[in-house]
């Protein structure tokens, strides 16, 4: 169980980018945050990370406080950040390191094939494209086993028809493993395709909005009239967390939806 | 459907690469070789006496007899050595140096503006000096290569050092590499590039510097045999020194490039075809 308590985050220069964060995150759940741009979403996830620490409550894995990189907790940014001096199969068993050699190998064979990437594990990774080095650091990122796997905008910089690919792949990856997933992005269909729970997160400073439960089956049909339904719903408290008003959903639907228990 | 179509244009690709690879440098070659062969013929039609200007096959005689005297060896090892040693110690010093300054930014306060003052000092100044501390046999002319070698590579190093992605870094915190650990898998492969332009910089400056080690009272070495062709009158020995000096400066540069290549293949580098 992974369980932000009261976290928050003020920088040494006075801003503060999260104020009292409180969430808990069920192993194997899809938690998927959304948010304007500089609401702190992504600042949440790097508290989560331990690369920065939070500087009021604290972050906690099973137990234990995290203030530094946990080995149960990968993340996967929104570039890929391969390091271009290694192969494509050296950058997924990056983690690997003091693990015996033959095991380290088969779980980068396996590991690639998932992603299926097997043909360019002799490749440097200024050789693939986009999606692919996007593949490939997911990989690196799964490979040493995480309980929970962070993804910060992770598909943000692909085309439409690659980042469907990749949300299809995630969720493939995903039902292997079950790792607690806790995601960033701004893309309300990307929210909705994967994610469990959605939180919304109002900026200045960052804190929850709104959370909205999102139990569709698998897998998601975005044409479907319940997508667009939990779509309207997000983009309304979306909107209402930017202070825009106007929410697109009335009251009355929502409590109609409800009786009908289709989401929570 | 593709792949039939590359595995058939592979052999081709790779023969014409073969003979690039071959007539390229050689392309380099066209324009001495046109220039001194101009050169000889101006000179044997007459059109010049040759005199403070020789021509190639007079460089090329001096150039054999010194060979065969064992003069071009001995001066040419004498230089050789002296840049070799001049060159590891600022290398030494420059990396070491270099990486600190980079890494922290509280060395970086304390020592960088010493050295870049002393960096503007020009470095023959030193000559007398380190005359006066170190004698006028090698070890004055070692540390003067040593200073002239040191400050490329220092800069080289910081700069790059200081400009390592920090996103690459972060890769490095979130797999939990510690301080040592972080040097060798992520800081070091990701300043090798800057740090062999580092190194070839303060290389050159190396083969400046043993010229005015040298000149500075030297008995051997390519420096003296300039001098001492200056003094005597000898232009073609002037020349062939000076040829010498051009041959040992590519090929130590080349050593370089070949030896961090295989450390340099991943580079995304601007391919000229």
């Amino acid at each position: 169980m992974l369980v932000l308590d009261r976290v928050g985050k003020t920088y040494p220069n006075g801003v503060r980018a999260l104020d009292g964060i409180s969430l808990a995150v069920a192993p194997g759940e899809i938690f998927v945050t959304i948010g304007g741009s500089g609401c702190g979403k992504s600042t949440m996830l790097r508290t989560i990370s331990g690369l920065d620490p939070p500087t009021q409550g604290r972050v906690v894995l099973d137990g234990t406080i995290i203030t530094a990189p946990h080995e149960q907790i990968g993340i996967v940014f929104q570039e890929p950040r391969l390091l271009p001096w290694l192969h494509v199969a050296d950058n997924v068993g990056f983690g690997l390191e003091g693990y015996p050699k033959l095991e380290r190998r088969m779980r980068v064979a396996g590991a690639l094939d998932r992603v299926g990437l097997t043909d360019k594990a002799r490749v440097w990774p200024r050789e693939l494209s986009g999606g692919q080095a996007q593949r490939v650091a997911i990989a690196r990122a799964l490979v040493p086993r995480p309980q929970v796997l962070l993804l910060d905008e992770p598909f943000s910089a692909l085309d439409a028809f690659t980042r469907a690919d990749l949300q299809d792949h995630l969720l493939d990856l995903w039902a292997d493993l079950k790792p607690t997933l806790v995601m960033v992005t701004h893309d309300v269909e990307e929210a909705i395709v994967l994610a469990d729970r959605i939180m919304v997160l109002r900026a200045h400073p960052g804190r929850v909005y709104e959370e909205i439960a999102c139990d569709l089956p698998r897998p998601r049909d975005r044409q479907s009239a319940a997508f667009d339904f939990v779509k309207r719903r997000v983009l309304a408290a979306l909107d209402r967390s930017l202070d825009r008003g106007a929410p697109t959903v009335e009251e009355g639907e929502t409590r109609a939806a409800a009786g009908g228990g289709l989401w929570w | 459907m593709t792949a039939g179509v590359e595995q058939a244009g592979v052999p081709q690709a790779a023969s014409k690469a073969g003979a690039a690879r071959v007539l390229r440098p050689a392309l380099g070659l066209l324009l001495p070789i046109a220039l001194a062969v101009l050169w000889e013929i101006a000179v044997r039609m007459g059109f010049s006496n040759g005199r403070l200007v020789p021509p190639p096959s007079v460089i090329w005689n001096t150039f054999a007899d010194l060979a065969a005297t064992g003069e071009l060896q001995q001066h040419a090892f004498a230089t050789i050595w002296r840049v070799a040693w001049g060159f590891l110690f600022g290398v030494l010093a420059g990396t070491i140096l270099g990486a600190i300054a980079g890494y922290s930014a509280l060395t970086y306060r304390l020592l960088d503006p010493t050295l870049q003052g002393l960096r503007a000092v020009p470095s023959i100044a030193w000559v007398p000096l380190f005359i006066l501390w170190f004698g006028i046999f090698e070890a004055s002319k070692i540390i003067l290569i040593a200073v002239g070698v040191f400050f490329p590579v220092y800069l080289g190093v910081m700069g790059a050092v200081l400009s390592v992605d920090r996103k690459i870094v972060e890769v490095g915190r979130v797999f939990r590499l510690s301080g040592l650990a972080m040097v060798r898998r992520i800081l070091l492969p990701a300043v090798m590039p800057a740090y062999v332009i580092a190194l070839r910089a303060g290389l050159g400056l190396g083969w400046m510097f043993v010229l005015a080690a040298e000149f500075l009272g030297a008995s051997t070495g390519l420096g003296f045999l300039l001098i001492d062709g200056q003094q005597l009158g000898k232009p073609a020995q002037i020349v062939a020194a000076i040829v010498a000096f051009a041959i040992l400066g590519k090929a130590s540069d080349w050593l370089i490039v070949l030896v961090s290549s295989p450390f340099l293949r991943w580079e995304d580098r601007f391919a000229r075809a």
